[in-house]
């Protein structure tokens, strides 16, 4: 068998069958959520990341259960990657009381505080020093955690970036920001919104680690988080890990995508990460077709449970308006 | 009973409440060696250390995150910022994050932080350095809003406002550092949401907030010269509100003078006016409610026009005759 699963010691134990079924339980979740807002039958609006799957799963493939996450506007794959229950994700994008946030907080807020994920966020840059603050926690406490600060490459253009990478390089805070490159902010093509090629390369001017892995294949994505993490919780501070990756979805709902081309789009599709990693499990031997097909149809089945539990949750009450507002 | 200056106050609070719970600690510009912008923090960093007494970049917006982001996670962080014009900076942090996390997150969650700020005018530091800004945060459904006018109420008010599970953002007038007043040496909490009577009166009421109570003081001295007995409420904090004994006196002196530093147009003054007008004390009125606030202007440079910009001791007793038709 020739060795192409470059992992990183600590993650040679990986459930590497269950990364797949992550993967596929995001992209149906996502094409779920897509239908039906489609219908009408989910208001507001949502952001899909169907084509990132591989740097949300991979990311938090090499965390600990203690470890924590901050999340964006696009964060339904970080959610089910940190351990989120699909019915309460699904249940709260029906805006139901079962949901995460009670039917309160939707797409762009779902958050688990006590499993480690600090949140959604709909402020662009919003999660850069809430991610750091943790992270200061984390080291004033001593408790021993990392925390990921997913971003995307739009979000690197703001000034909190700027400052809280400042701020958690000078003190040394245990965070990496996982900056997942789908080459659009909104409308925006990353190489008309910056004057560099990489994200990461603006990790020089703060003197940490930058480093460039492929977003779509999820070994990669491992590897280079994986480093980023070990140095994070052996003191050494903050790094930066660009996560080159592809929406294949407009911004949010209403995107007629204009701003770019079928065959631009056709390219990354066929760089398909879930795609990629079964037919590496396959090729080295680690999984047959058959269950990889099983493991496909098991996703599908609880995306499609996660809808029935959202249809048949309450909706909440009026007496729950004002509800939540002060501890 | 010994005096303390407002300064001091605030600074015992800080200090007793670090040595009782390792969760709380501050940071912010020039706290450490330097000892803060006005000198609240001035010691502290001999008996805490730098861990603990946190000396940040100049990164507002990074560090309102940071704090957002430790207080989430378990911590108790005191945020100093050196000029309450600054919350401009720390806008998104307070406004989209700290104010909202509980909510968004369906009552999962809390953020204990407390922001703390020296504000207003006075100090010939011109039309950056000099605003104020509490309608703002007022208006923010999930924050808290204090405003203490004097030393004894600043150490109590600031430590109820440390043991709050929610933001709360802490208005210090620059006026008042200097004030002084009898504060016992011990702890005590003075609940956020309970107004005090400054002076007792039965002609007038005068609700005056911040450096405005002691010029409403003054005024009310000088008006008892000439028979009219004013009744002095200080609110202490605008979220929570009590409304009830600002209706309380109204109904007593059938008359009420709102006064604040603040511009008066969308000022703080007009929620208190309404209040009333929408309460059973309106029926008590005997006059129009009158509202004194800051001309809607920049807070100029030049001391005498800094002074016209924003309500005098004369104004208050000139608004009182009026108000009683003693002219």
């Amino acid at each position: 068998m020739t060795q192409t699963l470059n992992l990183p010691p600590h993650v040679q134990e990986t459930d590497l069958a269950g990364l797949l079924k992550q993967m596929w339980q995001i992209r149906y979740f996502e094409e779920k959520v897509d239908e039906f807002f489609a219908k009408g039958m989910i208001h507001g609006t949502t952001h899909l990341a169907v084509g990132q799957e591989a740097s949300a799963v991979g990311s938090i493939a090499v965390l600990e259960d203690r470890d924590k996450i901050t999340s964006t506007h696009r964060g339904h794959g970080h959610c089910i990657a940190k351990g989120a229950e699909v019915n309460r994700m699904m249940a709260e994008l029906f805006g139901r009381t079962t949901g995460y946030c009670k039917g309160k907080g939707g797409s762009m807020h779902i958050a688990d505080v006590e499993q480690g994920n600090l949140g959604a966020n709909g402020i662009v840059g919003g999660g850069f020093s809430i991610a750091a603050g943790a992270a200061l926690t984390s080291q004033m406490r001593k408790e021993g955690y990392v925390v990921l600060c997913f971003f995307g490459d739009g979000a690197s253009n703001e000034g909190s970036f700027h400052e809280a990478v400042n701020l958690a390089s000078i003190w040394k805070l245990p965070v990496v920001f996982i900056c997942e490159n789908n080459q659009y902010g909104m409308s925006g093509p990353a190489k008309e919104m910056m004057n560099v090629e990489d994200v990461a390369q603006r990790a020089e001017a703060y003197g940490i680690p930058g480093k460039v892995v492929d977003g779509n294949d999820v070994f990669d994505v491992m590897n280079g988080v994986g480093q980023a993490v070990e140095r994070a919780r052996n003191g050494e501070g903050p790094s930066i890990v660009e996560a080159k990756t592809y929406r294949w979805k407009g911004h949010s709902k209403s995107d007629a995508k204009k701003y770019r081309t079928r065959e631009e789009e056709q390219e990354w599709r066929a760089k398909d990460p879930i795609a990629r990693l079964r037919d590496v499990l396959i090729q080295e031997g680690l999984l047959t077709e058959e269950e990889a097909d099983q493991i496909k149809a098991d996703a599908k089945k609880e995306i499609e449970e996660s809808v029935e539990f959202a249809k048949d949750s309450p909706m909440p009450t009026l007496d729950d308006l004002m509800e939540d507002i002060y501890a | 009973m010994r005096e303390l200056t407002y300064l001091e106050a605030v600074r015992e609070a800080l200090s007793q409440e670090m040595r009782q719970n390792d969760d709380v600690f501050i940071l912010g510009e020039d706290i450490g060696v330097y000892g803060g912008a006005f000198g609240v923090t001035r010691g502290m960093i001999e008996e805490f250390g730098p861990e603990r007494i946190r000396n940040t970049p100049i990164s507002e917006a990074a560090i309102s995150g940071t704090a957002v982001g430790a207080a989430l996670t378990g911590m108790r962080p005191i945020l100093e910022l050196q000029f309450s014009d600054f919350i401009t900076i720390a806008m998104d942090n307070m406004v989209n994050q700290a104010a909202k996390i509980r909510y968004m997150y369906g009552g999962k969650g809390k953020v204990p932080m407390v922001l703390r700020t020296p504000a207003g005018s006075g100090t010939g530091a011109a039309a950056q350095h000099s605003q104020s800004l509490e309608a703002w945060m007022a208006h923010v459904p999930g924050l808290k809003v204090v405003q203490p006018s004097t030393a004894y109420d600043a150490k109590g008010l600031l430590k109820a406002a440390i043991d709050d599970d929610n933001p709360v953002i802490f208005y210090e007038h620059k006026l008042c550092y200097k004030t002084k007043s009898e504060v016992p040496e011990e702890q005590y909490s003075i609940p956020l949401g309970k107004a005090d009577i400054k002076r007792e009166g039965t002609d007038v009421t005068i609700v005056a907030t911040a450096i405005m109570v002691h010029k409403a003081l003054e005024a009310a001295a000088e008006l008892e010269k000439e028979g009219i007995s004013v009744e002095i409420i200080d609110p202490r904090t605008l979220v929570p509100l009590d409304t009830e004994t600002i209706i309380q006196s109204v109904k007593k002196t059938s008359r009420l003078i709102v006064v604040h530093e603040a511009v008066k147009r969308g000022g703080f003054g007009g929620e208190i006016a309404s209040t009333i007008a929408e309460s059973e004390a309106f029926d008590y009125l005997d006059a129009p409610i009158k509202r004194l606030g800051g001309k809607a202007v920049p807070i100029p440079y030049n001391p005498e026009l800094e002074k016209a910009a924003v309500p005098q001791v004369g104004d208050i007793v000139s608004a009182a005759k009026e108000i009683l038709n003693r002219q």
